[in-house]
């Protein structure tokens, strides 16, 4: 699949955001006053950055009212409305918090596990894609709501929690890369399924139906760097999540590192979607000869 | 509304004959020249005079080679379009609600004006039946020519499909497969018609007539009686004597 920058940044900001707000909500973080207020825009910046740049990716994003309807199938439209209403009651709570100081433990565990249910409707629009067997897995859900997790309690500065939630990241990290490389071969989905000519023996594309290339190539058919990938999930790996679970565990915390380990954990998080499409194959490639 | 509904009155589609298509792309012109000018957006072409042109098609045709060990290769030409499936994942995974099946004859069809262009139903389809169009920003697809079909303006032998009535093979056939006694489904029936990548669970309603396996039929050299070779005739005194004596 086509690694559009809007969509990384969506899935990766969007991801962190409502993660901190899991954290906020439940009541970690004892702080108030303007040092709540500079948490909570932090949030709200993730979140709300990440849902205004997923509006980029569309044709006509004037017309993004229209996709709250259909929440009784779609999961997009689910997303949609779940980030919203999150961002709504996690606000009341917000409000409360920062200028009277209560911390309403009700209202902020709903707000959590809105925000939790929000990451994992994100999850499932990919999730939900049968024709992109690497995507159709619930390990596709377990990462995003992990990356959420240790992301949003590494901004929310829970140290240790964080470092251990970041050593369970890289281990379903590398669990879902296995998992997804035998994905396609599962399916039983080839070109000879794809014709249905199979039955007369091995196919082949002997001519593309145009010269040039299509939306549906540029789109499902990512074959451009995919030669960088083993590189690429190093780096995703040891900067996403063992680096970080390494220092925020072995290390005296401070804020300096904390912000170092951002930083890190940052660079592996966009590496990482970034291989989340660009690796995902989608079976049309089968018409193309390609995957 | 974008979920699918139970059943559908007709279900309607095509009949693709591998067998009989010559690859000729008359389909994929027709197609293009009847949906750019008549329901929806037209379908645009972006760079068309320059280096590389790229265009919104509903209708592709593909060329495969299939080749078994040791026998040689046989071609099959292979057009592709919407299969107008029951289990349309496209539809389900709209969030706008533009992208529906309809319940009175099973056609998948865009809502154009409420199509938001996310993309999300192209990524969907196994069989690369939806493409966005890169100058009106939304989704456009094979409407079964569902402007044609019904239509009371033009005369009824042109009422089916464009690739249908232009196919100089006969390659494609449009009908009703909930009707047994259909073309469609009598075709189907007598020619083993196939469902494509049936393991994706689409449930397709277009569907596939399989070509005859080519290169397991004895060869026929139909030139070998023309070309063998005669033996010179020759002239003069020794010629006469050879035809005489044969004639003996
Ligand atoms: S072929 Fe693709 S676009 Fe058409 S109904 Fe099936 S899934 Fe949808
Ligand atoms: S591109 Fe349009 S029709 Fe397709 S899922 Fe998005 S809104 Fe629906
Ligand atoms: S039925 Fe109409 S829209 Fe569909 S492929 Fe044929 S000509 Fe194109």
């Amino acid at each position: 699949m086509h690694p559009a920058p809007s969509v990384i940044i969506f899935t990766a900001l969007s991801g962190l955001g409502f993660g901190m707000m899991v954290f906020l909500g439940l009541g970690f973080l004892d702080v108030s006053g303007w040092v709540a207020f500079v948490f909570v825009a932090v949030a709200y910046a993730l979140s709300g950055g990440g849902l205004l740049s997923s509006l980029f990716h569309l044709g006509h994003p004037e017309r993004f009212v229209k996709a709250l309807r259909q929440w009784r199938s779609s999961w997009l439209s689910r997303e949609g409305i779940l980030s919203i209403v999150t961002m709504a009651v996690f606000g009341i709570y917000a409000v409360m918090w920062i200028f009277t100081d209560v911390r309403n433990p009700a209202l902020g565990s709903l707000a959590a596990a809105l925000a939790v249910v929000t990451i994992y409707s994100t999850s499932m629009i990919y999730a939900q894609m049968k024709s992109v067997p690497r995507w159709h897995s619930p390990m596709t859900s377990v990462l995003y709501l992990l990356y959420g997790f240790a992301g949003g309690a590494l901004l929310t500065a829970q140290v240790t929690l964080a470092g251990w939630l970041m050593l369970a990241l890289a281990v379903v990290q590398v669990v879902t890369w296995v998992q997804g490389d035998g994905a396609f071969a599962k399916t039983g989905s080839d070109m000879g399924t794809a014709t249905g000519l199979g039955f007369l023996g091995k196919v082949r594309l002997l001519e593309k139906p145009h010269s040039g290339t299509n939306y549906l190539m540029s789109e499902m058919i990512h074959v451009i760097g995919r030669k960088h990938i083993m590189k690429l999930r190093i780096i995703a790996l040891t900067l996403g999540s063992l680096i970080p679970a390494v220092l925020l565990l072995a290390l005296p915390s401070g804020h300096v590192l904390g912000l170092v380990v951002i930083m890190i954990h940052l660079v592996g998080l966009f590496a990482q979607r970034w291989l989340f499409f660009a690796e995902a194959e989608h079976v049309v490639g089968l018409y193309y000869g390609q995957r | 509304m974008t979920t699918l509904p139970q059943s559908t009155e007709k279900k309607l589609g095509l009949v693709i004959d591998l067998d009989t298509c010559v690859g000729c792309h008359a389909c994929v012109i027709s197609c293009k020249e009847w949906n750019t000018s008549n329901y929806g957006a037209p379908l645009s072409d972006m760079d068309a005079y320059g280096a590389e042109p790229v265009g919104t098609f509903l209708n592709r045709v593909h060329t495969f080679e299939v080749k078994q060990e040791n026998k040689p290769a046989q071609v099959t030409h292979f057009p592709k379009s919407c299969l107008h499936c029951e289990d349309a994942p496209c539809v389900t995974v709209c969030p706008t609600g533009a992208s529906y099946k309809r319940v009175e004859d099973g056609i998948v069809l865009v809502n154009e004006s409420d199509c938001i262009g996310c993309g999300l139903c192209a990524w969907s389809c196994p069989y690369g039946a939806r493409e966005m169009d890169a100058a009106e920003g939304v989704m456009k697809k094979c409407t079964l020519c569902v402007d044609r079909i019904y239509n009371e303006n033009i005369p009824e032998e042109d009422r089916v499909p464009s690739c249908v009535r232009t196919c100089p093979a006969g390659a494609r056939h449009f009908g009703d497969f909930a009707d047994p006694e259909s073309n469609v489904s009598i075709l189907t029936a007598e020619r083993g018609g196939m469902e494509l990548m049936p393991e994706q669970g689409t449930k397709p309603v277009n569907r596939y007539l399989p070509p005859r396996p080519k290169t397991d039929i004895e060869q026929i050299d139909i030139l070998a009686p023309l070309l063998t070779r005669q033996p010179e005739e020759t002239g003069g005194f020794l010629g006469w004597l050879d035809r005489t004596l044969e004639k003996l």
